[in-house]
């Protein structure tokens, strides 16, 4: 039972990761109607970002993290005007082509800038765990889970009081409309991609403070924020953070049950244990549990 | 009927002419001419080149492959490194040798290429049901799925693939008792052994090429174009789209498990790891920088990216910023160069020239065929 809980409550901090990545996959494909196949590369530059300013130039934890965030969202504007903005209108696979394009070159430059070491951030008193009843969570994990509830329920109120959430509510729901209206929808896209790059900073700068750091091979987390947004709906911002969760949770839970459970299926299993949770729920609900089912007109 | 107007090549009198493989004399006349200098050119080129050739013609079999489920049928696929995977593992189980880690039966090509594209293709009739219910980006992010799920297949089947880090020899290559990984004498002529290799890759990215033109210039592919340009419609005219999907799916996977199997053949030692996510991207990069929807442009872009490695080194020969080595110094390593080429390319050509090389050749074609006009 100790051990169920414990998964639990490491799975509810990992999916809170993959809950910050899924809901700037939503963000852009609500403003944009594409998958950015960036955000795995948004993630690791605004981990970065925060590794500089912190452990090289030994700012606070979290001032470093803020001005982490801050470069994030400029990449994230930066990509869309130079990449994505050039496409508009054309067919949304296309741009989801060049958003992996994007991906790539900007992998291959933090890499160079990571080198062959991994990149650790110091948080404070990180290690120090807190334990209730048999169960234990780090400082760091808390932090991580503390700072996603704050960027949940901020982004909640942002889109449903204030004058930019409600413009680009209304650009999710018919661009041109919201054109008509007297809406920037070109500023809008580019604050989705802000927001995205920001939420996507923090999941780095939160990797990067884990026990592994940010390596070469970290940007592999924020696919899995994939089959979270998959899992919710793809235009949901509830389902976002319920997917990711949800993610979370179930690898968690694979990782510490399928190798006495189900031995044949292998080691670490529990890694592509969201894809075939994503398969599942996909053969029962093609639209996820909380997307909008798309209507054809002829 | 389908007479000929004298002096008027351009002029068709039926449909079956305009439909034909080779439409006009000018398209007849210079395939026939490539293909004559494609088979001379391993007399006239050197060894290590032939090897780059070789695999961008093999890479050009599941290019095409692709550009049938992508291009033509507009289903966005991320998967075609599993299928590849697949026939890859088929090819090397069936047709390779055991050792002390691995099975291998030993069988001749004539069984283990087909079972390599068969069991891709079955792999494939298997995703096809739920392409089906999922449109778009659903789709490509699903096909993702699949290729993480197969990754982590290859490197648990330990005693079929050798396992990450270790890895299996592919088949053997012996087509009609010539063996192709050595050099010697073959119908009166020494031919080395990437000679023969790129004889073969030829022979069969011709061979495949052709189906896959068939398949598009025939009733199926007209049913995939429908699909791709607006799937209601299509159902509205009578297109059944579960038939065809996973229709699309399946011949997909079949190019792409013919290139697995024939690719590592070639290679020799493959792993685990080669399968990832950036196989399908490289792909994706062929059919989009060769052009979207082409045969000939399949065939441009494979062969263009295989190169890629390649020509990566030679500028890394020019720029003195750029390292030779895996290592640290420099700006860039070889490999990086390659990899941001990638990434650039996709970008460039997709917002400045959307067909790919196939776009600019017509560009040019065009512009000499109504020389001195500009239209």
């Amino acid at each position: 039972m100790t051990d169920f809980l414990q998964a639990i409550v490491n799975g509810f901090s990992q999916g809170s990761i993959y809950a910050l990545l899924a809901l700037g996959y939503v963000m852009i494909y609500k403003a944009t109607r594409v998958i950015s196949f960036a955000q795995p590369a948004l993630m690791i530059v605004g981990g970065l970002f925060s590794y500089h300013f912190t452990s090289e130039l030994g700012l606070p934890f979290w001032v470093g993290m803020a001005l982490g965030i801050v470069c994030g969202a400029v990449v994230g504007m930066i990509v869309e005007r130079l990449a994505l903005r050039p496409m508009l209108g054309k067919p949304v696979f296309t741009l989801a082509i060049i958003t992996i394009g994007v991906d790539i070159v900007l992998r291959i430059i933090s890499n160079r800038y990571i080198g062959v070491q991994s990149r650790i951030i110091d948080y404070p008193n990180g290690s120090d765990r807190v334990s209730v009843g048999g169960v234990s969570i780090s400082q760091q994990r808390i932090g991580l889970i503390a700072v996603t509830t704050v960027a949940v329920i901020a982004l909640a109120l942002f889109f449903r009081y204030s004058r930019t959430g409600l413009a680009m509510r209304a650009t999710a729901l018919d661009q041109e409309t919201a054109l008509a209206q007297g809406i920037r929808v070109g500023a809008v896209f580019a604050l989705a991609w802000a927001i995205a790059g920001g939420l996507a900073a923090i999941a780095g700068t939160f990797v990067a403070a884990g026990n592994a750091g940010i390596e070469q091979t970290s940007w592999i987390i924020a696919l899995k924020a994939l089959p979270a947004i998959i899992i919710g709906g793809l235009d949901s911002v509830q389902g976002a953070v319920i997917g990711g969760l949800a993610v979370g949770i179930v690898e968690a839970l694979t990782a510490t049950f399928q190798p006495d459970v189900a031995p044949w299926l292998g080691a670490n299993f529990s890694l592509v244990a969201p894809y075939a949770l994503m398969f599942v729920v996909l053969l029962v609900r093609p639209y996820g549990l909380f997307g909008t089912k798309e209507v054809e007109r002829v | 009927m389908t007479s000929r107007l004298r002096g008027r090549p351009l002029v068709r009198t039926s449909y079956a002419q305009d439909m034909a493989l080779l439409n006009t004399p000018a398209k007849r006349r210079s395939t026939i001419a490539l293909i004559v200098v494609s088979f001379l050119i391993p007399f006239m080129v050197t060894d290590d080149l032939l090897l780059v050739l070789t695999l961008g013609m093999i890479s050009a079999v599941g290019a095409i492959g692709l550009n049938l489920v992508t291009g033509y049928a507009g289903q966005v696929s991320l998967g075609h490194a599993f299928f590849i995977g697949l026939g890859a593992y088929t090819g090397a189980v069936l047709g390779g040798d055991t050792d002390a880690a691995v099975t291998g039966y030993g069988l001749p090509i004539y069984v283990w290429l087909p079972a390599a594209g068969v069991v891709a293709a079955v792999a494939g009739l298997l995703v096809g049901p739920i392409a089906v219910r999922l449109r778009g980006l659903y789709l490509a992010i699903v096909t993702l799925g699949l290729v993480f799920l197969g990754d982590h297949i290859f490197r648990e089947a330990r005693t079929l693939t050798g396992g990450p880090g270790v890895g299996r020899r592919g088949p053997d290559l012996v087509i009609f008792g010539i063996d192709m990984g050595e050099s010697g004498v073959v119908l009166g002529l020494d031919l080395a052994r990437e000679q023969r290799q790129f004889l073969m890759a030829l022979v069969f990215l011709i061979i495949f090429a052709v189906l896959g033109r068939n398949i598009a210039r025939s009733g199926v592919g007209r049913a995939f174009s429908a699909i791709r340009d607006r799937d209601v419609a299509a159902a509205v005219i009578g297109v059944d789209l579960t038939k065809y999907k996973v229709m699309a799916f399946a011949m997909s996977s079949f190019f792409a498990g013919v290139t697995g199997a024939l690719y590592y053949a070639v290679v020799g030692v493959f792993e685990p790891s080669a399968f990832g996510l950036l196989l399908s991207v490289q792909y994706l990069a062929m059919i989009l920088i060769g052009g979207v929807a082409t045969i000939s442009g399949a065939i441009m872009g494979a062969i263009f990216i295989s190169s890629l490695g390649r020509i990566s080194g030679e500028i890394a020969h020019v720029l003195p910023f750029i390292s030779e080595s895996s290592g640290s110094g420099g700006l860039l390593s070889v490999f990086q160069l390659e990899a941001i080429l990638y990434g650039v390319l996709i970008i460039v050509f997709l917002i400045f020239e959307p067909r790919g090389l196939f776009g600019i050749w017509t560009r040019v074609r065009n512009y000499w065929k109504g020389w001195p006009f500009s239209y």
